[in-house]
């Protein structure tokens, strides 16, 4: 069964043809990265513009590069939340009016879910249970997903998500946008252990980062003229100890024998290479997909929407967006 | 040739099929309406909205050969649902479509007057969008820019100008003791408050013979409003 994906939640245009939620066809990602740099974030309303004006183009060449006409396929999926409002609408709209010329079923995929079925696109005998840590931009959570379609949220931000904490952090140190990688870049010519930034929330099951973020602007005001690489990997260091801790306390309580991550911030190499350890150390599998897994693309969301089909059947029509929606 | 004639550029979702210049179904539903489902807005109605259509008619959606949209300027929100679905339908099925402006469709069907008029349409923040047309055989002939502006600016416009007035437009009703000022000045009233989605019909054929089709690419809302105006990025 080969299904169309379409991601429009945030600030990327994507595309993808994905067959039996496993292998991927074609994944078309048209990021609006320039657009948004000069404001150092994600301006919603330049994204619901440009996500109009990219998505013809994104699905065209997703059909072609797949070799198949829309006609062939067996649904049409598209991220109707969470996400940004007037973003989520222009995917949707597209995924729907695709499904009324073709009479395919249209599949309403929730984004946080899609980027939990991003692991089975890379390891297609993947079982669960799985821990899977979800951060971006947008989202800071670890997720127990007991079996598909079953996940139970083991801890979540209380304030800014990880990856708006690398961009605000970024910002404040004049590194660009986006911060992750500019931040990752520097951090490798720092000392993570130079400053000793705040671990925030030890033991309970939630995220924070606004304090880390403040304790960085003022670290800075005070030594102004103090390493910059230092600041970066001490700051990076922080942020990581924080998932890393979190994700295993939330995989111990469940017994899940599998890690994975999911999301931007899952790009981040510092993430990668502590999570690769301590699931070495603990004697636990671990899966980190791919970059263009991890960030935002239409894959993920064919993949999720097979699933979902074969559990609850299509979504009617007259399904809208929900910015809010929630992964349970 | 069956032509689909879709506008969401107000709170209302407003269709029309045609079939060889002729109506055969017309729907408009009224966004924001709860009757215990939740609040069904453009994004819930207007592809069911669609397929109920041809339904009706005994058609398939698939059997369209022509989409005709109006893409604004209007509610944000509105036009991306319209626009994206029939620039979407338009690529899918491969066949032409036809953009024409909102507030065009707000004028034409009150164009047998001798009075100028004005179309106005809600553009939420004490706004209005509008534009001025004259009548003119067969149509209406747009004589100002398209423009967003507060309505008391508006009327100061419009009173300076001297012409006898015909006002149209859910703007009007909206900002109601506004336009009351204005001497010479008519009010087309309520039915006429929303693009008629059979005004679009009847443009887009006589476009459709000229065959003045755009890309479905190239088919986009007409904001008027800069997005930098909406930006609300927080420093740190
Ligand atoms: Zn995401």
């Amino acid at each position: 069964m080969r299904i169309l994906g379409i991601e429009t939640s945030c600030d990327e245009t994507a595309a993808a043809v994905v067959e039996d939620g496993r292998a991927i066809h074609s994944s078309v990602v048209s990021s609006q990265i320039d657009l948004h740099a000069r404001y150092g974030g994600v301006v919603p309303e330049i994204a619901s513009r440009a996500h109009v004006e990219l998505i013809g183009d994104v699905i065209a060449e997703a059909t072609i590069e797949a070799g198949v006409e829309l006609a062939d396929l067996d649904a049409i999926a598209a991220c109707h939340g969470p996400g940004l409002a007037g973003a989520l609408l222009v995917g949707v709209s597209a995924a729907k009016a695709i499904a009324l010329a073709t009479g395919l079923p249209y599949v309403g995929v929730n984004h946080l879910e899609a980027h939990l079925y991003a692991a089975w696109l890379a390891d297609p005998d993947l079982e669960p249970p799985l821990a899977v840590l979800i951060v971006s931009g947008g989202h800071t959570m670890a997720v127990i997903m007991e079996d598909h379609g079953r996940y139970r949220i083991a801890a979540e931000t209380v304030d800014d998500a990880a990856g708006e904490a690398f961009d605000k952090v970024a910002r404040f140190l004049g590194l660009g946008y986006p911060g992750g990688p500019a931040i990752d870049r520097l951090a490798t010519s720092g000392d993570p252990t130079a400053i000793r930034f705040p671990r925030a929330m030890p033991g309970e099951p939630a995220f924070s980062f606004a304090g880390l973020k403040t304790a960085v602007v003022n670290h800075v005001r005070r030594n102004p003229d103090g390493n910059v690489a230092d600041v970066a990997a001490s700051f990076q260091e922080a942020v990581v100890d924080q998932l890393v801790d979190k994700l295993v306390a939330a995989a111990d309580a469940a017994g899940a024998p599998t890690l994975a991550l999911g999301g931007g911030v899952a790009a981040n190499s510092r993430l990668r290479a502590r999570v690769a350890e301590v699931a070495a150390a603990t004697g636990r599998g671990v899966f980190l997909p791919d970059h263009e897994l991890c960030t935002d693309n239409g894959a993920m969301i064919a993949a999720a929407a097979w699933w979902q089909l074969r559990a609850n059947g299509p979504t009617r029509l007259d399904h809208g967006t929900d910015p809010n929606l929630r992964l349970v | 040739m069956l032509v689909l004639a879709i506008d969401t550029a107000t709170p209302r979702v407003s269709l029309a099929l045609g079939d060889d210049g002729h109506v055969v179904a017309e729907l408009q539903l009224a966004t924001g309406v709860d009757r215990g489902r939740g609040v069904r807005r453009h994004a819930e109605l207007l592809a069911p909205a669609i397929r109920s259509l041809c339904e009706q008619v005994g058609v398939e959606v698939a059997d369209v050969s022509a989409i005709a949209v109006g893409i604004g300027p209007g509610m944000f929100t509105g036009l991306r649902v319209g626009v994206t679905t029939a620039k979407i339908l338009a690529q899918t099925l491969r066949v032409p479509v036809v953009a024409v402006p909102s507030l065009d469709l707000v004028a034409y069907p009150v164009r047998f007057t001798s009075r100028l008029v004005v179309a106005v349409l809600d553009a939420r923040r004490r706004e209005v969008f509008c534009a001025s047309y004259r009548p003119v055989p067969g149509g209406v002939q747009r004589v100002s820019e398209y423009q967003v502006l507060p309505p008391g600016e508006l009327v100061a416009e419009l009173a300076g100008g001297g012409d006898e007035l015909l006002l149209v437009g859910d703007g009007v009703s909206r900002y109601r003791d506004e336009f009351a000022s204005l001497e010479r000045a008519e009010t087309a009233g309520p039915a006429f408050d929303a693009p008629s989605a059979v005004a679009l019909l009847e443009v887009a054929t006589g476009r459709l013979a000229r065959e003045e089709f755009v890309q479905s690419a190239d088919v986009l809302p007409m904001y008027l409003r800069q997005s930098d105006a909406e930006i609300n990025w927080e420093r740190i």
